[in-house]
């Protein structure tokens, strides 16, 4: 219903439906589209057995999981703390705010290698942090933990940059009723506000996993890379494939391309549970 | 006047435009030197010695442009189209796969001295000050409690000259016997406490995290180590080792375009030069020159037996009996 309402209306801001979209659809296929099909293309030079030799390779089996379990945690652990941060933003006023919110984006201007360096240091049994949690008997660096670590640094700002502005437009006066209601403040929260900052937490969700899911830089140095140990990654096993003196792109990107399908899955299925926590929302708000 | 002036300026323009054309002094030539990670010192104090020799027979100034990153990567993107003029890479093999490619034109080994390889290096051990776990050669990193490091054979190219080095010196402690080579190697890679994707993640572990008793390591990057944390480690030279040849050749393709084909010649013809040759050896990397190499004697242990490349069949054999999926060192390695 929505899309017909939007197409009728005459008031647009940008003219020229037709223009617009012609742009919007070069820009898509020279930066997209075609890139993507080129993957398509080398990985389809394969014959379908060597493809399905490659693809259930142990190592490369053991990547998946490994990307997919390490990705669905640091999303997760960063829906939490993003949430967190989010609201310590929104919602209270304290010296170095400011500061503290231009903090957020730094994971994005740092090179990723930077701060797998830096990570991998730290969390060492020999590092500033690591030691400490070495007595523990934790290991960070060179684990899985170590990789969640890395993931959670660089996926973060999504949830919190996702989460902001919909908390900043929340209505106050939701909370109240509901205090005024004598509903407690464990309930407020699960049942008035949570609601509300279900689509945006969604969101924040799916692109910090993706993001994951594609990460290089900051985890090849923390991870180990070991295949016994399970910490290597699917674009570890691309990269082998195309540094170990063979550049075997076929190989490289017949992994890349099921990363993509995987990951597309997985994305439109957080999509799908972020349309409906938004209709949920508007169905309320109505 | 007015109609004396237009043929005038119009001669003018004429022979701007030809003066333009025709580059005579203006033009700036540039050479790109497309090179790996551990030789950024060493060609940065080269290019000064290289102007210094050839800027006065140069008719215009000449400049140049070093670019480093992972040698397999760096043969990449010039394949992918980086205009260089001259590539100095880790391994023949990356120049091979340039050769491949149909920039560089076949025989380029043979067109330098030494296999087009002005300078070599060797794979070593780095242990740290005092050497507690005392270690001197092969067998003393299979011992039960050694940590080791060293990149994954399967994601860097240099890191599979660690293997075959050990592997070399496996066959000829147990007279060829290719199970005992085997058991050997394994026990080797079973004390491989991190596996870093290249020789700078592995020394980036080892050096500045702390992990591991032994680093396995290339000599001129084990010396680097050496002279920026003096009295941390110390460098183990093995009784086996293999010689790494880092070969250097003209892109023709490039230079026939770029028109710097003389000053790339010269630029590489000049590596062999005694200058350059004590250059190599000051920045770790062992010189060609047998001479100059005694020179060094004592930066370079010149008692380790080199076995090469070719006593595996060559790279790419090596690479397919050893590292390509379920070789040699897949089946080891999974146990």
């Amino acid at each position: 219903m929505e899309p017909k309402k939007v197409v009728n209306n005459k008031a647009r801001v940008i003219p020229g439906f037709g223009l617009s979209l012609g742009v919007v659809l070069t820009m898509l296929s020279v930066l997209v589209l075609i890139p993507l099909m080129s993957v398509l293309g080398y990985a389809f030079r394969m014959t379908p057995q060597e493809f399905w030799q490659l693809i259930t390779r142990p190592n490369v089996i053991g990547a998946f999981g490994t990307s997919l379990l390490c990705s669905l945690i640091a999303a997760a652990v960063n829906s939490v703390f993003g949430l967190l941060l989010a609201w310590v933003l929104v919602r209270y006023d304290f010296p170095g705010k400011r500061l503290m919110d231009g903090l957020i984006e730094l994971p994005f201007a740092l090179p990723t290698a930077v701060a797998g360096i830096t990570l991998s240091k730290m969390y060492s049994t020999k590092g500033v942090l690591g030691a400490a949690l070495a007595r523990l008997g934790i290991r960070v660096s060179y684990t899985r933990l170590g990789l969640v670590v890395a993931l959670v640094f660089v996926g973060i700002p999504f949830v919190v940059r996702a989460i902001q502005p919909v908390l900043e437009g929340l209505d106050r006066k939701y909370e109240e009723a509901a205090h005024m209601l004598g509903a407690g403040r464990a309930r407020t929260f699960f049942r008035v506000v949570l609601p509300e900052l279900m689509p945006a937490l969604w969101t924040g969700f799916g692109l910090a996993l993706a993001r994951g899911l594609g990460e290089y830089g900051s985890v090849v140095y923390i991870s180990g890379n070991s295949e016994k140990n399970g910490t290597q990654v699917v674009s570890y096993v691309i990269m082998q494939k195309l540094n170990a003196g063979n550049m075997d792109y076929e190989s490289a990107t017949a992994i890349a391309l099921v990363l993509l399908a995987v990951s597309f899955l997985l994305l439109l299925f957080v999509n799908i549970l972020q349309v409906r926590a938004a209709r949920r929302t508007r169905e309320r708000g109505a | 006047m007015k109609h004396k002036i237009a043929p005038l300026a119009a001669l003018a323009a004429v022979l701007a435009a030809g003066l333009l054309l025709s580059g005579c002094g203006s033009r700036m030539l540039t050479l790109v030197n497309v090179s790996y990670d551990p030789t950024r010192e060493f060609y940065a104090a080269y290019n000064e010695e290289f102007l210094r020799w050839y800027q006065p027979q140069c008719a215009e100034p000449l400049e140049v442009l070093p670019s480093h990153g992972g040698s397999g990567s760096q043969a990449r993107s010039v394949i992918e189209g980086v205009d260089a003029d001259v590539v100095t890479l880790a391994l023949a093999h990356d120049i091979t796969l340039i050769e491949q490619a149909g920039l560089i034109d076949p025989g380029w080994m043979d067109e330098l001295p030494e296999n087009s390889a002005p300078y070599t290096s060797t794979i070593v051990f780095l242990v740290r000050a005092g050497n507690p776990k005392h270690i001197a050669d092969w067998d003393d990193l299979t011992a039960p409690g050694v940590e080791v490091i060293t990149p994954d054979p399967k994601s860097s190219g240099g890191a599979c000259w660690n293997f075959l080095a050990a592997w070399e010196y496996a066959l000829r402690r147990y007279d060829n016997d290719e199970a005992q080579a085997r058991a050997f190697v394994s026990a080797l890679y079973g004390n491989v406490l991190v596996m870093d994707s290249g020789a700078r993640g592995a020394t980036t572990t080892f050096v500045e995290n702390g992990q591991g008793d032994v680093l396995i390591a290339w000599e001129n990057e084990a010396l680097v180590s050496l002279r920026e944390y003096p009295g941390e480690f110390e460098l183990v030279t093995p009784s086996v080792s293999i010689k790494a040849e880092p070969s250097v050749a003209v892109v023709d393709e490039n230079v026939d375009y770029n028109g710097t084909r003389e000053a790339a010649q010269a630029y590489l013809e000049h590596l062999y030069s005694d200058e350059a040759q004590r250059l190599a050896g000051q920045y770790g990397y062992r010189p060609t020159d047998p001479d100059i190499l005694a020179e060094f004697s004592d930066t370079f242990d010149l008692n380790v037996q080199l076995c090469c490349i070719d006593d595996f069949g060559g790279w790419d054999q090596a690479y397919a009996d050893f590292f390509a999926d379920d070789a040699i060192f897949d089946q080891i390695y999974r146990g």
